[in-house]
């Protein structure tokens, strides 16, 4: 078991490399030269030329790439182009929004949709069953935006129980922050509710009709317990599955949420860099997705093999 | 226990089980009665779709929901009637008072728990013993089934035992709590006959001392001839006949019961002629061997699947390749259809060696072998009709549409199927008539060589018997070599002029199937006529 955690965190090593790689060489390759706008409309080609120099745009390539590598490592992403500021220090204020954001709103959707799933396989073909289908699909159809907005005119404008817009920090002000973080979660939770249960039910249905579930009612056990029990741990892989891709996709999707909602975080970042053709944060935050995109497969990998004794890498 | 031994443990009268409007015939059971008495073994027999699962779920009040009905009359468990038993009365009777075991070890065991939990789950259901008395309780338990290494073994998961292990498990955890009536459906038709033969042991051991009542499922002659006092025979819903095992066997009085046992193929072998036809097919120490594929930090271990697998088999003959599961028989058979790469060693067919051909030259010789799978539900492809499955083949190989069309039409009527048929689906038909448009399916092909994987393993006796006699007719017609692979004594000695025994890859014993049956000179073939359900029986 240990042996085999070792060997996933050590095959991330060469994954992490070759996705630096690619992302050095897609900003390289990409047409358009950062000094040129740097330098804006009027500029001399000898400041273009001291701007390249300065970003070290000048070196040869690979020179460049071993320079940007070991940067890295010393967790140096560079410098923003227009504010001025570290990357890192960037990135970092922007981290701890939508990381909570994505928190609160795996839990609160797992909470609610791995019951409903279990719930809608058990008595499936129902109206239970159908009635937590409509749902599902109103969850998946309804714009995200148009949830959002209808949250606040009802909640934060209507009843005023809620304040409308912003973001507290739960370490400065708890209450705050639970006050502004409920309606974003559950308007980035909808999609997320209405495919965790679709999973859980369609993976509920086919280990309901295994051999062992008449096995465990045989021997005269509670329906709680064949549910939860027996069925669920059988059922949990595909739901872990979409559960990990859910929190990867969370982390870099939440920009409209976080728009609507005026919460300073990634995802807002990124869309502001990607305006103003800001090299160094988008490599950065490219970068720091990949990785995130990395560790959470590779936890979903050893969540598997807790889940399901059979599996073995 | 409380009850006195001349009262049935189980008394079913005039159980009737109604099944959903949309079936093919209203009752799944219709007007059933048996009893079982304490410290007896009641088998009933009969084929597929003749209600006998049917009653064990009633019995247990596991029949899916909304779907069967019990209808009609009673099951009186030690005096209380089940149909009446409020859902909660139900579990506690479950586990307590009646238990079950299920024909599928592999399948009915929870896969990510471990096996001591799923034994200890009875006792935290229905008792009040603490986690450590549990855990004594099912060592104890473990060791009465005898189970080895139980310290060990309790802690781990089902698919890290054997198959007998599993089913021995099943036991443990169904007679832990001392129930009066045990249900076993099919509990060893998944089991190597050696496996078989000992689970059968152990059940009857385990009755006589803890004095059950056994209601056991089988479709099989040999096991009832092993172990029942008492035999119900069932078709279509109907009691068919009853009776004590020796009245059933040696003199049944209906004409159904009598069809069933002379369907069961005898271990005598028919006198057959040798055949001298050319050599069709010969392997030369041929093996396939299986590395694991570990990570970069460990080494798979290796596993001979085939090793050093010699056989010769001339055009119109049978060779029949016996062995247990994990023998290798189907992989030699894969080998020979290059369904998988064999590791070492030739494959000559026709003369030509086939075993390294690379795909590209291979094509022309495929249809030249072909093989004939055993589950006639799955090999067949779902969605395309039974027409499109049978001219694939021989389209692929330049066939025009219309000429294999044809072909398949003349096939359809030589394997017993109307050739209207070919635009049916699968689903559409039984599993021996499944069989048969496999058999067609080979046959397009116009092959030399064919293969039955265990192809009449998954089918009931008397379709079997029926399509034992179409393959021996159309290796006849077509002067096909026939290879044929299966577990099973009583079929291979029926049809096959050689055997060949194979244990662990190896092959340990060859010869004429008469001079086999009637003098097996290695040890494993003797242990595996010694496991043959009946044996005794039929030898009398």
């Amino acid at each position: 078991m240990w042996l085999f955690i070792l060997r996933r965190v050590a095959s991330t090593v060469p994954v992490m490399l070759i996705v630096a790689i690619v992302i050095f060489a897609m900003l390289r390759l990409t047409p358009g030269d950062p000094a040129v706008v740097i330098a804006g409309d009027q500029a001399t080609a000898e400041q273009i030329a001291r701007i390249r120099a300065s970003l070290g745009l000048d070196l040869p390539i690979h020179e460049q790439f071993l320079t940007w590598i070991i940067q890295i490592l010393h967790g140096d992403l560079g410098t923003s182009i227009f504010t001025n500021m570290p990357v890192s220090t960037l990135i970092g204020q922007r981290l701890e929004p939508t990381l909570l954001l994505t928190l609160t709103t795996v839990i609160f959707s797992v909470s609610v949709a791995v019951p409903l799933g279990v719930w809608a396989a058990w008595r499936a073909g129902s109206w239970t069953d159908r009635l937590i289908m409509m749902f599902s699909v109103l969850g998946f159809s309804f714009p995200v935006f148009v949830l959002g907005y209808v949250l606040i005119y009802q909640f934060g404008l209507t009843l005023k129980w809620l304040p409308t817009q912003g973001y507290k920090s739960p370490f400065t002000d708890p209450l705050g922050f639970a006050s502004t973080i409920v309606m974003p979660t559950i308007t980035l939770g909808m999609i997320y509710i209405a495919l965790v249960t679709r999973i859980t039910r369609a993976s509920m249905l086919e280990v309901l009709g295994e051999d062992y579930i008449r096995t465990a009612r045989a021997k005269g056990q509670i329906e709680r317990k064949v549910l939860f029990r027996h069925a669920l741990k059988n059922a949990a892989v595909p739901i872990a599955t979409i559960i990990g891709i859910g929190i990867a996709l969370l982390i870099g999707g939440a920009v409209v949420t976080e728009t609507v909602f005026n919460i300073p975080g990634l995802g807002r970042l990124v869309v502001d860099a990607i305006l103003r053709r800001d090299y160094p944060i988008i490599q950065g935050l490219i970068l720091v997705f990949s990785f995130t995109y990395i560790i959470i497969n590779m936890l979903i990998d050893i969540a598997y093999t807790m889940l399901d004794p059979r599996i073995r890498y | 226990m409380p009850h006195i031994n001349t009262h049935p443990v189980l008394d079913i009268s005039h159980l009737s089980v109604a099944l959903p409007s949309s079936g093919d015939r209203r009752h799944a059971v219709i007007d059933l009665s048996l009893t079982i008495k304490p410290g007896e073994i009641v088998c009933v027999v009969g084929e597929s779709g003749s209600g006998k699962s049917v009653t064990a779920q009633a019995i247990m009040g596991l029949l899916p929901k909304g779907q069967l009905i019990a209808e009609r009359g009673t099951i009186t468990l030690q005096g209380e009637d089940v149909l009446q038993a409020t859902p909660d009365r139900l579990r506690e009777l479950r586990g307590t008072r009646m238990a079950m075991i299920f024909q599928e070890p592999m399948t009915a065991l929870n896969p990510v728990l471990t096996v001591g939990d799923q034994i200890a789950e009875m006792l935290a259901i229905h008792t009040d013993l603490s986690e450590s008395e549990q855990r004594n309780r099912v060592l104890e338990m473990m060791k009465a089934v005898h189970l080895p290494d139980t310290e060990r073994m309790i802690d781990c998961y089902p698919h890290q035992l054997s198959g007998g292990q599993r089913q021995r498990i099943m036991i443990a955890q169904a007679l832990i709590l001392d129930p009066a009536l045990l249900i076993a459906d099919e509990p060893t038709t998944a089991l190597d006959v050696t496996t078989q033969a000992q689970i059968l042991k152990l059940i009857k051991e385990m009755q006589e001392r803890r004095g059950t009542g056994v209601l056991f499922i089988t479709h099989d002659f040999g096991v009832v001839a092993d172990i029942a006092d008492r035999v119900v025979v069932m078709q279509h819903g109907n009691l068919v006949e009853s009776g004590t095992r020796d009245e059933i066997l040696l003199a049944p009085k209906m004409p159904y019961t009598q069809m069933l046992i002379a369907s069961v193929p005898s271990l005598v072998p028919p006198h057959r002629e040798p055949v001298n036809g050319p050599v069709a097919l010969q392997t030369i120490n041929l093996s396939k061997t299986y590395q694991g594929t570990g990570g970069f930090l460990d080494k798979g271990r290796i596993v001979k699947a085939a090793d050093q697998v010699n056989l010769s088999l001339r055009r119109g003959e049978t060779l029949g390749v016996v062995g247990e599961s994990g023998s290798g028989k189907s992989t030699v058979a894969r080998c020979i259809a290059r369904l998988i790469d064999p590791s070492e060693g030739h494959i000559l067919l026709d003369g030509l060696d086939i075993a390294n051909l690379p795909e590209k030259s291979l094509r022309p010789h495929r249809r030249h072998v072909q093989v004939i799978f055993q589950d006639p539900f799955r090999s067949l492809n779902p969605r395309r009709t039974v027409g499109q499955s049978i001219i694939e083949g021989p389209m692929n190989f330049g066939l025009s549409e219309h000429d294999a069309l044809n072909r398949a039409r003349d096939l359809m009527e030589l394997v017993g199927l109307s050739p209207d048929a070919l635009s049916r689906f699968p689903h559409q038909f039984s599993g021996g008539q499944r069989q048969r448009i496999s058999i067609a399916r080979a046959l397009a092909m116009q092959p030399h060589v064919l293969i039955a994987d265990e192809a009449v393993s998954a089918l009931d006796v008397s379709v079997q018997a029926q399509v034992l006699a179409l393959l021996d007719d159309v290796r006849k017609r077509f002067d096909l070599a026939l290879l044929f692979i299966t577990h099973d004594l009583r079929v291979a000695a029926q049809i096959c002029d050689r055997i060949m025994v194979m244990q662990k890859g190896k092959v340990v014993e060859e010869g004429a199937t008469r001079a086999l049956f009637a003098n097996p000179q290695h040890a494993y073939t003797k242990a595996l006529f010694e496991a043959a359900p009946g044996h005794d029986f039929t030898k009398r």
